[in-house]
């Protein structure tokens, strides 16, 4: 339809209509998506607001140069010590060991089943691979302490019941799942076009692999890797069940430790009074915890928008 | 094809179905608290259910002592069990809910000290040794056992015990070291009391606390430790007997329920404590736990009926009370 | 510089072959020992459980004997509360995706929203208990039902579902957005008919991996009031409920009392009573058994869908 004469106007000005009513139906929708991704900043708000209110309290009680520099973590204990950085110290090296298995092993998987592996095998393989995300984290805690431990001492003679290595083993275990499938999904889709030119030119599976479709799917793997780590530093039963609950500041894998999350959730599902200070030192170690992740998130993206590539 | 119409209008009704669907809570006893309780509520409530024929049902949850009555001094609940008595600070809050309560010792738990069968050298135990193995000036100094008793040989120590947020862990440290949560703390703690059994069973040096009904279950594992009555001088070993006639002391402890008095009016929920103490001397015992004497469970009835409202304890925990104490003592809110 | 020779160049053809045999041997080696420990879980949870894995352990309800002891109550409870996570996290975190991907311009504040995102992917399970028992539960009223214990578990992977559905719609070249809106389409048409459509296969993945995490949980789940003794099921819509014989409302399941599988694990994990030790076991290889049929829908849609791709 054109307006080219005047007896068109009244077809045009329908169509500027519907013009309108689509516009409209276009920005319903945006404010319904903008809606939905508004609930994951209101989610934010509140967890932040639990923590923070709480451990107000905290803090007027203990001194925040205490919580950050004291070495001993008993505040359970009569004699209460809040030194925040025994537990950070559980927290870092769990989650190490835990990447250093994840990171590796989940990248290689990807790269085989997106790059080397035939059809069938990658469409069975990665349905087996999610079910390993799916076993309760429980049943994870009890194979690491069960099974994986006396493993591990047969290796360690000296290594104790209890122990970060073997939880961090299994957490890895665990991660590999996020890494390897999402990653996959993003090699995945790259263009085939970028991999037939490289092999045009006369480049190997491993050499495209490395240099042009791992570049290229850069930001899913960036992505996948910061969900494992974020998943490594929220992981609570399988520490709590394999790690021991002792509170030990130490980087040495081979001792048992406490970790922010596994203190949290003992000391939640306990027989503590709530509204007493030992309870609501769960909020100030929850509150570290965020911070911690917040500061690696950050770090994270600002890595992912120098390293993106476009195509 | 999308239509939003359809999607709307489905939304609308849940939304009204959903407004519509509080109504069905009817007849539910709702019962929380301590995991130490548990067990045995669980088993009155099994019982129960059966004996009505599912005519009155009942809801258990395990939040833990202090979660328990967080939630009942919210109105929340009509039952919470708790393995040590309401604190100061719950009371006030129970106070201000208006939520007034009637306090119920239901059984002893008798808090086991195990070792190794094949553990040759330890025959008993004293309060003092114990104090002087678990304090917290023991933590990195006392690693051996002939630094607590000469006569014990010269090897290493290996303690496991109960997680400092349960009240075991505090009933224990105020009866053996002296003050509640006065603990050394480089030793093996987990809130799963299984893993201690294993830890204990696996070491021929290792010594553990926890609950009677984990040693009584485990029998071939474990061998447990006699405790020197300080009232008596006599060692005595934890069994249902020996608690049962108060020579097992200081380390039995009464577990308790709270009724809510409103609740009490209710007739389903008055059935239930009536069954409870009715048949608790039987199922205590199935589940491992030790039993009041008869003349207590007709005294919770008693307390039930008089409207005994408020705790015996005034807001603190107490080492070696009698039940028969509990029972005469006046109740405040 | 001297061209090669055609010894130097068979050598060096060589050489890529062996560098590529290698690696596949290693992605094999990794994919194994993912494999290795699913098939260790399972089958030891199935020798362990054998006995008690018969018609009456699905249809008895918790009992404190053992023997009698069934999960009734657990695996509708589980299937229910994962319905409605499904339902609400689906919807909610590809809106919310497809918004931040598409409509949302490029600044400071998604920036931040985004980093906010992959946060919340590390908070601790439990603290979204703590958070959901004060807005859920208390707040909105919702009480210790079904419907809190849906939610927190959406908002829990919230953050996954997000995540895999951004990257999904980000690898999606951009020759299809631009042609689609080339033939006049609007944002949103674009979107629903071909963005969402080719992204489809990545934001399975994310609701696969999202849903067996929720399956698994048990910390947040206990903190909103699950229950673990409780003998009867959610009232079935239109049966009689009660003595007084009053109809069940299509939704009055949703607001009922309810527990799930991972907490009948969990309880029975620790009694002292070894024999509850057969029960917990037959009750985890039941719920690998009910993460394995989840995950086939979803991998079978995907697989359908991802035939489809060709570019």
């Amino acid at each position: 339809m054109s307006a080219n004469n005047v007896s068109d106007l009244h077809q045009v000005s329908d169509r500027l209509a519907h013009n309108a009513m689509r516009h409209f139906s276009e920005r319903l929708i945006e404010a319904l998506l903008f809606a939905a991704a508004a609930v994951s900043v209101l989610t934010t708000v509140g967890i932040v607001y639990v923590l923070v209110s709480e451990s107000i309290q905290f803090f007027q009680v203990v001194s925040i140069v205490d919580f950050l520099t004291d070495t001993q973590w008993t505040p359970l204990f009569d004699d209460a010590h809040y030194g925040i950085m025994v537990l950070i110290s559980g927290t870092l090296v769990s989650s190490g060991v835990a990447l250093l298995v994840a990171i590796p092993m989940g990248t290689i998987i990807a790269i085989y089943l997106s790059e080397f592996a035939n059809g069938k095998v990658r469409e069975v393989a990665k349905p087996v691979l999610e079910l390993l995300g799916g076993i309760p984290t429980i049943v994870f805690g009890y194979f690491a302490l069960l099974i994986v431990t006396p493993l591990l001492q047969k290796v360690f003679p000296e290594l104790p019941g209890f122990s970060l290595l073997s939880a961090g083993l299994v957490m890895g275990i665990m991660i590999v799942p996020y890494i390897a499938s999402l990653s996959e999904d993003a090699m995945r889709a790259v263009p085939m076009s970028m991999r037939e030119g490289s092999y045009a030119m006369g480049a190997t599976k491993l050499y495209t692999a490395i240099h042009v479709v791992v570049p290229a799917a850069v930001s899913g793997l960036a992505a996948s890797y910061i969900l494992g780590i974020s998943r490594a530093v929220g992981e609570t039963m399988i520490l709590a069940v394999a790690a021991g609950m002792q509170p030990n500041l130490t980087w040495n894998p081979m001792e048992p430790a406490a970790t922010i999350t596994s203190f949290i959730v003992q000391v939640a599902l306990g027989d503590l009074p709530h509204g007493s200070i030992g309870y609501q030192t769960i909020f100030a170690a929850g509150l570290t915890l965020l911070l911690i992740t917040l500061a690696f998130n950050i770090a994270g993206q600002w890595l992912r928008r120098r390293y993106r590539e476009a195509y | 094809m999308f239509k939003y119409s359809k999607l709307v209008s489905a939304m609308a009704v849940a939304g009204v179905a959903l407004f519509g669907a509080q109504a069905a809570q009817a007849q539910i006893i709702k019962i929380d608290g301590s995991s130490t309780v548990y067990p045995i509520t669980e088993a009155v409530a099994e019982e129960f259910q059966k004996a009505k024929k599912n005519a009155i049902k009942v809801t258990v949850g395990i939040s833990g002592t202090g979660g328990g009555f967080k939630k009942f001094c919210r109105d929340e609940l009509d039952v919470s069990g708790a393995s040590r008595p309401i604190t100061a600070k719950e009371m006030t809050a129970c106070k201000e809910a208006g939520v007034e309560y009637i306090e119920m010792p239901v059984a002893y738990d008798a808090l086991t000290v195990v070792i190794n069968p094949k553990n040759a050298f330890l025959k008993q135990a004293t309060v003092e040794e114990m104090k002087t193995l678990w304090e917290p000036a023991a933590q990195g100094k006392i690693t051996k056992w002939n630094q607590v008793n000469p006569a014990w040989p010269d090897a290493p120590v290996k303690l496991f015990g109960a997680g400092a947020d349960s009240g075991t862990f505090e009933y224990f440290t105020e009866a053996m070291v002296g003050k509640a949560k006065s603990s050394r703390g480089d030793y093996t703690a987990s809130e799963d009391d299984n893993v201690l059994v294993q830890g204990v069973s696996r070491d021929v040096n290792a010594i553990g606390y926890f609950g009677y009904a984990y040693y009584a279950e485990n029998t071939a594992r474990l061998k447990a430790l006699p405790i020197v009555n300080p009232k008596t001088g006599k060692a005595v070993e934890p069994s249902a007997a020996n608690v049962e006639n108060g020579s097992y002391a200081p380390l039995s402890r009464p577990i308790f329920i709270y009724v809510k008095a409103k609740s009490l009016a209710k007739p389903e929920v008055r059935e239930f404590v009536e069954f409870y103490m009715k048949n608790a001397d039987k199922l205590v015992r199935e589940v491992k736990y030790v039993p009041l004497p008869k003349a207590a469970y007709e005294g919770n009835l008693k307390h039930a009926n008089d409207k005994k409202i408020g705790t015996v304890f005034g807001g603190k925990n107490e080492i070696g009370v009698t039940v028969e104490d509990i029972l005469k003592r006046e109740a405040k809110m | 510089m001297q061209p090669m020779t055609t010894e130097q160049i068979r050598a060096l053809i060589a050489r890529g072959k062996l560098k590529d045999t290698i690696f596949q041997a290693l992605g094999i080696i990794c994919l194994a020992v993912g494999l290795l420990v699913i098939f260790l879980l399972v089958s030891d949870m199935l020798m362990r459980g054998l006995d008690r894995l018969n018609l009456d352990f699905f249809v008895e309800f918790a009992s404190r004997r053992a023997a009698q002891s069934g999960i009734l109550s657990a695996w509708v409870g589980t299937i229910l509360v994962m319905f409605v996570t499904a339902l609400a996290a689906v919807p909610l975190g590809v809106a919310a995706g497809i918004y931040l991907e598409e409509y949302a311009k490029r600044n400071w504040v998604t920036d931040i929203i985004e980093i906010n995102i992959t946060n919340l992917a590390a908070v601790p399970s439990i603290v979204y208990g703590l958070l959901s028992l004060g807005i859920f539960v208390y707040a909105f009223g919702f009480g210790q039902s079904i419907l809190s214990a849906g939610l927190t578990l959406a908002l829990l992977i919230l953050p996954i579902v997000i995540v895999s559905t951004r990257e999904a719609i980000r690898a999606i070249p951009a020759m299809i957005r631009e042609g689609s809106m080339a033939v006049g389409a609007t944002r949103w048409q674009t979107c629903r008919y071909h963005i969402i459509p080719y992204a489809m296969p990545g934001i399975l993945t994310g609701v696969i991996i999202g849903l067996a995490r929720a399956i698994g949980e048990t910390a947040p789940i206990i903190t909103i009031g699950a229950l673990t003794f409780i003998a009867f099921l959610p009232p079935m819509p239109f049966t009689a409920t009660g003595a007084d014989g009053v109809s069940a409302g299509l939704f009055d399941w949703v607001m009922s009392p309810f527990t799930v599988m991972p907490i009948q694990i969990f309880n029975w994990t620790s009694r002292p009573d070894p024999a509850f030790e057969v029960n917990a076991a037959a009750a985890g290889f039941v719920l690998m058994g009910m993460v394995l049929s989840m995950n086939a829908i979803a991998i079978y849609l995907r697989y359908r869908m991802r035939k489809n791709i060709k570019w």
